[in-house]
Formats: structure tokens, sequence, C-alpha cells
């Protein structure tokens, strides 16, 4: 089979997987701030996608918009075949969300927090209290069931957060920044939690500020800037557009920043980016090879170094790829 | 972390659809469950009108009214509109509480009907009405206050005291979606509450007031409320005083809830 061939059915196959959220050019504004500008998504059923971008870009008004908190200014969404607009009970009964703060009664034990949103969901008497026993043996918090939420640990949390999203199995899972604030045994925790979640069909839209996380974790990642999608892709196809092989070095002299920058720009004929605090710079070697020769120059240039290292692109390099500008908190906080 | 069985996520459907009524019993369930974690609510809330009663009684009770008997059984039913008006705060102050944690955001993102969780409020106020009621009314009769009108007019001034807290409910759910702190909820509604309650019938007769604050006094829909209370317990009132007391809270309560729905929906 050729090429062309092989990508014709791939497309093909890619639209027979039916869709779990699909939006077209979604607009939320608050005032002057244009929080969502224009997105379109297209998410298939049982895939764990990411939308990464940093504080205030908009990410969170997004899922929030999907969940039908709010209501858009523009645009359409459909989620699990139900439109956004016209049928948002629905869409309500379909999806579940876990927000960036725990969404629990404090004053409950968690058991209680668990048995009041299954009656809520309509599980009678005894059925209600089961589905609140079977989430907690799951999630691991049997012992602490009894416990007032106000005595949890923020990662216990989290996972009784993540159970109260799973009382009837949703469609899809909205995860708003799931790991933020939390201990990286814990973090690990909940990654594995979100894969077995996905195993099992359930579609997950998370928000993430941090690369590793939607590497790890996504099949697809939208980068989102300033309310915009700039790009989106698999993990491995956004690297390769950003470049890999980053070289980082850190100087002895920062007086000697300026020399060195030059120096390896034109080794390397990319653009370096300087590190907000100290002596570092970042710039794409492409290859180890490459790398060693731009290092040796600055060392025969009597540029003594710090420190140096070779890695994948952190997320300020892929937003200084892909926007040319530095990675910095966009607004001061999302809109409520 | 152990891994989630898989059994928990074998695609547990959904049970069918509970009515509005059942989601709004589930909320105040939620209310009860308050009153077992949080006891130290049940203190606030019977604490201050006990003082009042007593220091009223006690102090003032001889020179107002001749004896502090007699003063009492003036005083008890001014007091309960008192506790009730006062402790229509709580609603609010829970209201902003759950708003601050990000709770609603969970609670409208459910299928459900989306007015259950005032529903659930609502509830919670006249288990705090009933009970703060009971507990003075109780202390009122050891110290000798004795309702004329016998035990259907315990339950009649009860009801009346419900639809009351039910009307003033909404100044506070009202004020608890608009202010993110619960304690300005506290501090503003009071600055409402505080004149009208003490500007009124409650605590002494309007006669020896300056004529521009008897003039208030007596248009005061508090006074309406306390005078319609103590002709329910004493067995004298009118349908005219119980309609006049019914008036404010028919208008709050035709106000207010639309507010309310308009503030909950708008985002």
């Amino acid at each position: 089979m050729n090429d062309a061939a092989q990508a014709n059915v791939f497309s093909r196959t890619r639209d027979m997987v039916p869709l779990a959220i699909s939006v077209r050019g979604l607009v939320k504004h608050f005032g002057d701030v244009k929080a969502v500008d224009g997105i379109d998504l297209d998410v298939p059923r049982g895939m764990i996608f990411a939308m990464l971008g940093p504080n205030g870009a908009g990410k969170t008004t997004l899922i929030r918009v999907l969940a039908t908190l709010l209501s858009p200014d523009a645009g359409t969404a459909t989620i699990m075949d139900h439109d956004l607009a016209a049928e948002p009970q629905a869409v309500r009964g379909s999806i579940a969300m876990t927000g960036q703060f725990a969404s629990l009664d404090e004053d409950l034990t968690g058991r209680e927090n668990l048995v009041m949103l299954a009656r809520l969901w309509g599980f009678a008497g005894r059925r209600a209290k089961e589905r609140a026993d079977e989430l907690l043996a799951a999630f691991d918090l049997s012992e602490a069931a009894g416990k007032q939420v106000k005595s949890y640990s923020g990662g216990m949390r989290r996972k009784l957060d993540i159970a109260a999203s799973l009382i009837v199995t949703p469609g899809v899972l909205f995860l708003d920044e799931p790991t933020t604030g939390l201990d990286p045994k814990a973090r690990q925790g909940v990654w594995r939690m979100i894969r077995q979640l996905a195993q099992s069909g359930v579609t997950i839209l998370l928000t993430t500020q941090y690369l590793e996380e939607a590497d790890q974790l996504a099949a697809r990642i939208a980068v989102i800037d300033h309310g915009r999608k700039i790009a989106e892709g698999t993990s491995h196809e956004l690297k390769s557009t950003i470049g890999s092989g980053f070289l980082h070095v850190a100087l002895a002299d920062p007086a000697r920043l300026d020399e060195a920058e030059a120096l390896l720009e034109a080794r390397l004929r990319n653009t370096v980016q300087r590190s907000a605090e100290g002596a570092r710079l970042s710039i794409i070697a492409g290859t180890p090879k490459a790398a060693n020769e731009a290092l040796a120059a600055l060392i025969s240039a009597g540029i003594e170094l710090a420190d140096f290292s070779m890695g994948s692109p952190s997320l300020d390099e892929v937003f200084f790829a892909l926007t040319g500008q530095p990675l910095e908190d966009e607004a001061e906080e999302e809109h409520p | 972390m152990s891994d989630i069985s898989p059994a928990t996520l074998s695609n547990v459907a959904r049970p069918p659809r509970p009515s509005a009524f059942s989601n709004a019993l589930v909320f105040g369930w939620r209310a009860i469950l308050k009153f077992k974690h949080v006891p130290e609510q049940l203190f606030d809330l019977v604490m201050t009108p006990l003082m009042f009663t007593l220091l009223f009684t006690f102090v003032f009770g001889g020179a107002l009214a001749g004896s502090t008997g007699e003063y009492l059984q003036f005083f008890l039913p001014g007091i309960l509109v008192q506790t009730v008006v006062f402790n229509s705060v709580y609603s609010g102050m829970g209201l902003s509480t759950d708003l601050s944690k990000g709770l609603f955001e969970r609670f409208r993102s459910l299928p459900i009907w989306s007015l259950s969780p005032f529903a659930g409020l609502m509830v919670g106020d006249v288990l705090r009405h009933v009970i703060a009621g009971l507990i003075i009314l109780g202390v009122g009769l050891v110290l000798g206050y004795r309702p004329e009108a016998g035990f259907i007019g315990v339950v009649a001034s009860f009801l009346l005291l419900i639809v009351i807290g039910f009307g003033v409910g909404w100044i506070f759910i009202v004020l608890g979606l608009l202010i993110s702190t619960p304690m300005t909820v506290m501090t503003i509604g009071f600055t409402f509450i505080f004149p009208l309650v003490f500007a009124s019938n409650i605590m002494v007769q309007p006669e020896t007031m300056p004529d521009w604050l008897e003039a208030f006094v007596v248009r005061n829909p508090v006074s309406h409320m306390t005078t319609a209370l103590r002709g329910l317990m004493a067995g004298t009132a009118t349908g005219g005083d119980v309609l006049l007391a019914l008036v404010a809270p028919a208008v709050l309560t035709l106000v207010l809830a639309p507010v309310t729905l308009w503030l909950y929906r708008r985002n």
C-alpha cells in the first residue's frame, strides 16, 4: 500500500470513530477578556485528550462551558451526541467533572458525600450506600470513609473528588488540572487511575500545565494560548514540530551571556531562549553530536560552564517555539 | 494507591431519573447531617435568644411591665419572631460557603432539578426554626410563660414562624449568592435586620417612642409578625392580624425567588 492510500484509510478510520466531543468556533468572553476565542475540537470516544497551556490560557473556561456551567457567547458543541445549547440536561447526564478545587462537602464524611451524590443520581436507599462503598474501596478510601472530609489530605480529597465523578460511569470525564498540588506519589496514582478509566471506555478531557503529564497520558494534545488552539497533535507530532534535543547550558560567569548566546546561535543556527532566572540558555541542538560541537566551541572560547544538559523541550520551550514568546501566566487568574 | 477494581468501572448505568422532590429530599438530608457534624451551630442558634429572654425578662422586665412574669408573657412571642428572623442568616452563610468551595459547581453539572439545592436550604431552615423555637418556648414555660390558646395556639404560632423564616430566608439566600465571604453575608444581612427587629414592638409597646419612630414601628413588618404571633399564642388573633403578618413574607418570596433563580442561572 502506498503512503497516499494508507493516509486515506487512516482518515476514513478516524471519521468512523464516533466523536465524544465536537466543538466548533466556541467563544466565551468575560467583558474585554477573551477567555475562549474561537476553539474547534474533536475528541474521539475512549480517548485521553489533553489541553496544555499556562494559567489563564482559557482551558478551565472551555471545560466549564462544556460542563454546562457557563453558556458560550458563540459557537456550538456536541457531547455524546447531545447538543450543548439545546439539551443541557442530557449533556449533564453523560458527563462528570472534577474541578481544580475539590467540590466536596467538608463537614460531611467521605461516605456521606458519595451517598449524597449517588442519591442525587437516583440510586435509592441501600443501593446508594453500596455504590458509595464500592467507590470508597476502589479508591482505597474505606478506612477514611467515616471521617469528615475536612480532615483529608490533598491526595485523598482528589481521589474522593474523582470517585464522586464516577457514581455513574460517565461518557466524558472532564478533569481540570487533576494533579496540580499533589506530591509525586499521589500524582502517579492519579495518572494510573486516569489510564484505567480510559481503558474502560471513558473519554477523558483533561487540562494541564505540565508537558510531561500530557505526554504520559494523552493520545492527543491541544496547546492552548490566549483562548486559542495554537497546535494539536500526538505528543510525538508536537515534539517533532518543536524540535527535539534541547541543549541547556548554565554559565559560571553571567557577564558572558551575550557572547555565549551569539556563539550558540551561530553554531546551531537556532534561536537561543534565555531562562528567566540565572545565566541559563536553551537552544535546539538537534543531535548530540551538534550539541557536543557547540559545547566544545564554548569551552575553546574560554566560557566556563557551571552546568549543561540535553533534554526534551520543557513547556516553556514548547511555548517559545510555538508562540515566539516565553511562557507567562496570562491573566491573573481564570475568571470564576 | 491501589488500582481501581474493574468491577467499579464496568459501566455502572444511570438509574431511572429521580423526581425533583426526591432531589430536594437529598439536600434536606444533607442539612440534617450538618446538625450531626456541626453541633456547634445549635449552640449559636439558641444561645443568643436565650440570653435575650433571660436578660430582658429579669433586668428590664420589672421596670418595663411592672413584674418579670407579666413582661415574659408579653416578650416571649416577640423573642420567637426575633430568633427566626436572625437565624435565617444561616442558610445564606451556608450557601456562600458552598459557592466558595466549588460544591455548587458539581451540583450544577448534575442532571438534577436545578432548584433542589435551595429546597434543601429551606429544609435546614425549617429545622433550625423549629428546634430553636421549641427550646425557647420550653425555657419560657419553665419561667412561667403560659400560652392561653394552648396547644393549638402553639402549633399555629410555629406554622406562622416557619412562613416568616421562609420569607426572610430569601434575603440571605440572595446575599449568599452575591457575596463570596460568609461573614460578610452575616454582617450585611444584620445591617438590614437589626433596625427592623429593634425598632419594632418585640421588646416594648411603641407608645412611649417619639412620634416619627412610633410611625415607623407600627408600620414595621416585624411588628405585624409579632402582633400576630402574640395573638395566636393568646387566642386573640384576628384573620387581619395574620394576613398583615404574611404580607412581608409573601412579598419577599414573590420578589426574591425569581431574583434567586436568575442569579443562580446567570453563571
